[in-house]
């Protein structure tokens, strides 16, 4: 017998919580904070009932370090958070990075700089979420734009952490987590997602550092016969520490950054809509998505060869995509509610080929299509 | 069988020869605390593979560095959340953790108490050597009044902690001092708090002969190894001197132990109630 999809109303942040679920998440460490509570609270209350485990702890910190502790002893974990806590998340996100531990961080971003504004919408963390840590590590950031991709992505998210050893955020925004919105839950058994690669020599043999073709390696669960040393100071393929071993600290570096940016191909996912004979395009990510597509539908009306762009995945960021944009399209514009910072990765990748232009918005308010198309009209105008 | 106490044995079996010389000065008590863990573990006769070692930031916090344990070293302060993570998502495993008193008590003293008062069966061994010894001998939370340290040079005016009281106060139900000098009862001290059911603190004194000791005109390590005896003193003696004589004295020997729920036990009723087969 077939099992069917359930099709329900939900807020963004509960069809997170459903897709952790569903992708085979059975640990969660939290600290209370809006815009993001609604996923911890319902992990509370789930989790048990799957087996699973939920703590509240003191801090974010403790939190993210709860939920690496948890992942190395072989279950899916994940973390919750927002604006302030997402600061706090830094030292430990740059521990899973190092010691290469599968984990979700979901940050339901909030308007910053510090407490900001708790209950109001902002794509302030995108540097940060890329660059937030101290030291060079790769990462994998996803952006969604509607409740659906808020399950959806989350069990991507689960998913690219477990094939790539590597933390990754979902980078959602208080719109989007607080919405409520149809959603299409297909029954978990139809869910697949990756389990990272045990491994398969003797345990004298294992080494948790040395990267395979991708630059991934196999993960011993802790309390497997596969001793080993999960280490946050620069070490060899055995993990022993480099101590003063420059060469071997490089290669880890590069490792660390290109077993993501080397297999961007398989990671990248990005939604093109009207670009065939597009001049301008506008290139958007999370809620002001959705105001540009409807500015870019706007504008066809109008006449204007509009596009839409959108980056699923952030970072790594698309280039080659943006690149190909480029190449056709005169102007590209990216609204965003920051001070201007996805626009920076997108000038580097449009590389001159089409004028980029930012449409900033900070302050908690979100970004209207009419804002949007009166930014088409004016680059139109300025021609 | 009896219990192995041979030195090379116990050496080949529970440290990496390849990664030694250690790190830690000559004289410096780190490697007797070492030694006094897994001597510990020796006895309880636990599965190797099934102990993992979870370690903070500092010249304490190397001692996986050598042992063959499987093991993480997270950032400076942060080793109890991640034990926390790790013994609550797979119960079965004994975890242990090395922290220094920094480590501990200062930038990891908010999940130390908050260790304490969950109560999850983790054994955290502090290696106080009253200073930050890894970054050159700086001031910390357990300088007492008036000593000497690198960004302290006329003298610590703040009072320090007594991490044992402080574990206490928060909750913890097995908390223990030992003393490098009393190495047989540091021994038993873990083994103990190993087998304790719940949280579990031991501080370990331990001298920092290079930086403190120098620094504080302490002698050499074995007068400083020496002096434990006249700054520390057993419960047992304790319980018979009034607090002028005990002033400036560290009490040795199991300070707390008490039967209270444990955490990772409390939350399997939870799970339990959750899936509806609950009491
Ligand atoms: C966040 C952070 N702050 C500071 C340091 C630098 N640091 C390394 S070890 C240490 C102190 C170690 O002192 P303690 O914990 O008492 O251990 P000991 O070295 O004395 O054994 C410090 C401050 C660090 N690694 N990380």
């Amino acid at each position: 017998m077939m099992s069917k999809a359930r099709i329900t109303l939900m807020k963004g942040n509960e069809a997170c919580a459903e897709g952790a679920i569903a992708a085979g998440v059975r640990f969660f460490a939290g600290y209370p904070i809006t815009p993001s509570n609604e996923i911890a609270t319902i992990m509370a209350q789930r989790l048990p009932q799957l087996g699973g485990k939920f703590i509240q702890m003191e801090d974010e910190i403790g939190s993210l370090g709860a939920a690496i502790g948890a992942a190395l002893t072989g279950v899916k974990a994940m973390d919750a958070t927002s604006g302030p806590g997402f600061s706090l998340k830094m030292e430990n996100l740059g521990l899973a990075a190092m010691v290469e531990v599968p984990l979700v961080l979901i940050n339901v971003q909030r308007v910053g700089p510090s407490i900001g504004m708790a209950t109001s919408p902002a794509q302030g963390d995108v540097m940060q979420a890329r660059y937030g840590s101290h030291g060079d590590y790769g990462i994998i950031v996803v952006s969604p734009s509607s409740v659906q991709e808020m399950f959806d992505l989350t069990i991507k998210a689960v998913d690219f952490s477990e094939k790539y050893r590597v933390p990754v955020i979902l980078l959602a925004d208080q719109v989007v987590g607080h919405m409520r919105e149809r959603l299409v839950m297909p029954p978990h058994e139809e869910i697949e997602t990756a389990y990272r690669t045990e491994p398969s020599v003797t345990p004298d043999a294992y080494l948790p550092y040395r990267g395979d073709e991708r630059g991934v390696s196999p993960m011993a669960k802790f309390g497997s016969p596969y001793r080993w040393y999960a280490n946050s100071s620069s070490h060899g393929e055995e993990s022993f520490q480099a101590t003063s071993d420059y060469a071997i600290s490089e290669k880890l570096i590069q490792r660390l950054t290109n077993k993501i940016e080397k297999n961007k191909k398989e990671i990248t996912e990005v939604r093109e809509e009207f670009l065939d004979d597009a001049e301008i395009v506008i290139v958007a990510y999370g809620c002001t998505a959705r105001s540009a597509r409807g500015a870019v539908l706007k504008a066809r009306e109008e006449g204007i060869k509009a596009g839409f762009f959108r980056p699923i995945v952030l970072w790594p960021v698309p280039n080659e995509e943006i690149g190909q944009v480029a190449d056709k399209a005169q102007a590209i514009i990216v609204p965003e509610m920051n001070m201007g910072q996805y626009v920076h990765p997108v000038r580097e990748a449009a590389c001159g080929k089409a004028e980029v232009v930012s449409l900033s918005k900070v302050g908690g308010l979100a970004i209207s299509s009419n804002e949007i198309l009166e930014k088409i009209r004016e680059v139109v105008k300025s021609g | 069988m009896a219990e192995q106490t041979n030195l090379s044995y116990l050496v080949d079996k529970y440290f990496y020869a390849s990664q030694m010389p250690t790190m830690w000065c000559p004289g410096c008590g780190n490697g007797v605390v070492a030694m006094s863990m897994c001597r510990a573990i020796e006895r309880l006769r636990l599965d190797m593979d099934k102990v993992i070692h979870v370690a903070g930031i500092g010249c304490a916090a190397v001692a996986h560095w050598y042992t063959k344990f499987t093991a993480l070293q997270t950032a400076h302060g942060r080793a109890l959340p991640s034990a926390t993570g790790i013994k609550f998502a797979n119960p079965e495993l004994t975890v242990v953790v090395t922290m220094g008193d920094g480590d501990a008590a200062a930038i990891g003293g908010n999940h130390l108490i908050h260790a304490c008062r969950r109560n999850i069966d983790v054994t955290a061994i502090v290696y106080n050597n009253f200073n930050y010894g890894m970054t050159g001998g700086q001031v910390g939370p357990t300088t007492p009044l008036g000593s000497f340290a690198s960004t302290a040079p006329y003298g610590n005016a703040e009072r320090p902690f007594d991490i044992c009281s402080l574990a206490e106060a928060a909750g913890a139900t097995y908390v223990a001092r030992g003393a490098v000098y009393y190495v047989k009862d540091l021994i038993s001290l873990i083994e103990r708090g190993i087998r304790h059911k719940g949280f579990s603190l031991i501080d370990a004194v331990t001298p920092c002969v290079t930086v403190f000791g120098r620094r504080n005109k302490l002698g050499t390590p074995g007068e400083m190894f020496k002096a434990q005896r006249r700054f520390t003193v057993s419960v047992k003696k304790a319980k018979d001197m009034s607090p002028e004589e005990l002033e400036g004295k560290l009490i040795r020997g199991v300070l707390v132990e008490k039967e209270v729920p444990e955490f990772t036990d409390e939350y399997e009723k939870i799970i339990a109630q959750a899936q509806g087969r609950g009491e």
